[in-house]
């Protein structure tokens, strides 16, 4: 069994809920169509791009292409990382220490996944590669700026107590102990709310997606536990990696809290 | 022996000097001169130009939280990581309750909320805090401030207490003559530049708390 085709014309109808928002968003000046319209249009313009290269790269199946992709998709959440927060560390140095563990936890993952437990032939078939290396990217990038915003907001708002723990000859992890907790705890929430959650509030939308292109769903639920279990490992990888990075990052090799190297964005 | 060489504070021009176990040293200014920033910079708490020694050893001799042991910075509002202060003194209980009591302060203290102490409650606690620790060198950012006078003076007779035990104090104040006493020095901040002004002959004395100290030292 496969999934019913989509035409251009049921595109079209989709979108009709979206114009009539539009026209109420222009009757009641909510200013809110140029923005909609935009959103939309970026959408259909990089999904269908994402479906035209991923048919591409499925179809040639060469290890350098698929790792070309990867690579794309490494810089882009790399980027998104760097580019979100509100207040980032100066320097190269955290941003190829931020890019480059996303990239590095985000890829043993996937190829722990694919090349250990789903095994596809050849073991870097891009149609299982890369649609796993982009949620565990998407997750791990989550975990890790939030981890990193909550960090740097409770190092300010906590700088009193993490000077006094310094002055009294503490070390930069017994300074930033409670910080730390607090940040790792906020870096975990999203992921364990998705497992919490899965079946029972919503379906996770990977599962949703093979049960609509024709999985049985008992096979589809045994697919989307393996991926959130592997993405929880890698989301905790990152956060933990974001956190004590972080740390290290706020702090010198002489245990002194330096919150001058934060740069408002 | 505390000896600090061309030490950079901010754009202030270097300041050195030397004090001796036993000895004090008054700093004043005016507000934002930089007398916060000269004690963070003893204490390693900023990065700063220039060389500290303790008896002969330089701070990046050692890692950073055992320079802090042995040179305690007292800020002029302790920061707490817990919600009452007993957590932050480690297990040695038997030398804080005397210290507070020396201070005037309720032997309850330990362990009501710090959020509803006051100021001046919670300044004294720091100081205590760094006392226990026994450090080597202390360094006191406006002891004085948020205290009337009988616990000002308490404060006083427990600095000249550790000054007797050897212990070498710098202190900042907005009020020098509660300290100026027992200070070998006072260094002056202004317009940018450090003036040392030595004390020839310490004036005296310690009347207050049984901890009493007459007699001129060491110049």
């Amino acid at each position: 069994m496969s999934a019913v085709s989509i035409t251009t014309l049921d595109l079209a109808m989709a979108a009709l809920l979206l114009l009539l928002n539009g026209a109420l968003s222009i009757a009641f000046q909510l200013k809110l169509e140029r923005k909609l319209s935009i959103a939309a249009v970026r959408m259909l313009v990089q999904l269908a791009l994402a479906g035209l290269v991923l048919s591409f790269v499925f179809r040639q199946s060469s290890v350098g292409l698929t790792l070309v992709v990867a690579l794309v998709m490494g810089a882009v959440a790399g980027y998104e990382l760097w580019s979100r927060p509100a207040r980032r560390i100066d320097g190269w140095w955290s941003i190829g220490l931020g890019t480059g563990s996303l990239f590095l936890i985000a890829l043993l993952s996937t190829l722990f996944t694919v090349g250990v437990l789903i095994r596809p032939d050849p073991w870097y078939a891009p149609r299982y590669l890369l649609p796993i290396l982009g949620m565990v990217l998407g997750n791990a990038l989550t975990s890790m700026s939030l981890t990193f915003d909550v960090l740097t907001t409770a190092a300010e708002r906590e700088r009193s107590a993490i000077e006094a723990r310094i002055a009294d000859g503490g070390t930069r992890l017994e300074a930033f102990e409670k910080v730390l907790a607090d940040a790792l705890r906020a870096g975990t929430l999203p992921i364990l709310n998705s497992m919490a959650v899965a079946g029972v509030v919503a379906l996770p939308g990977m599962m949703t997606g093979q049960i609509l292109a024709g999985a049985d769903p008992f096979e589809a639920a045994k697919y989307q536990m393996l991926i959130l279990l592997v993405l929880a490992g890698a989301a905790t990888l990152a956060v933990l990696a974001a956190g004590l990075g972080g740390v290290l990052l706020l702090t010198d090799a002489r245990h002194r809290l330096r919150l001058d190297r934060l740069v408002a964005y | 022996m505390l000896k600090v060489d061309h030490l950079r504070v901010g754009a202030l021009s270097p300041v050195s000097f030397a004090l001796a176990a036993g000895q004090c040293l008054v700093v004043s200014g005016a507000s934002g001169t930089g007398k916060t920033r000269l004690l963070r910079a003893i204490a390693d708490l900023d990065p700063a130009e220039g060389t500290v020694m303790l008896e002969g050893a330089e701070r990046g001799e050692m890692p950073g939280p055992a320079w802090r042991k042995l040179v305690r910075y007292v800020s002029s509002e302790p920061g707490w990581w817990a919600a009452t202060a007993r957590p932050h003194f480690a297990a040695d209980l038997a030398a804080v309750i005397p210290l507070i009591e020396a201070l005037g302060l309720s032997g309850d203290i330990l362990d009501r909320p710090l959020a509803e102490l006051s100021t001046g409650e919670r300044l004294r606690l720091g100081l205590i805090r760094a006392v226990c620790g026994r450090p080597k060198a202390l360094l006191l950012d406006e002891p004085f401030s948020s205290l009337d006078r009988a616990a000002a003076g308490r404060v006083e007779a427990l600095i000249g207490a550790e000054l007797d035990l050897g212990r070498i104090v710098v202190v900042v104040s907005h009020q020098p003559a509660a300290i100026l006493s027992r200070a070998r020095a006072e260094l002056i901040i202004e317009a940018g530049t450090f003036r040392l002004v030595p004390h020839a002959v310490p004036r005296v004395a310690w009347s207050e708390g049984g901890m009493g100290h007459i007699g001129a030292r060491r110049a």
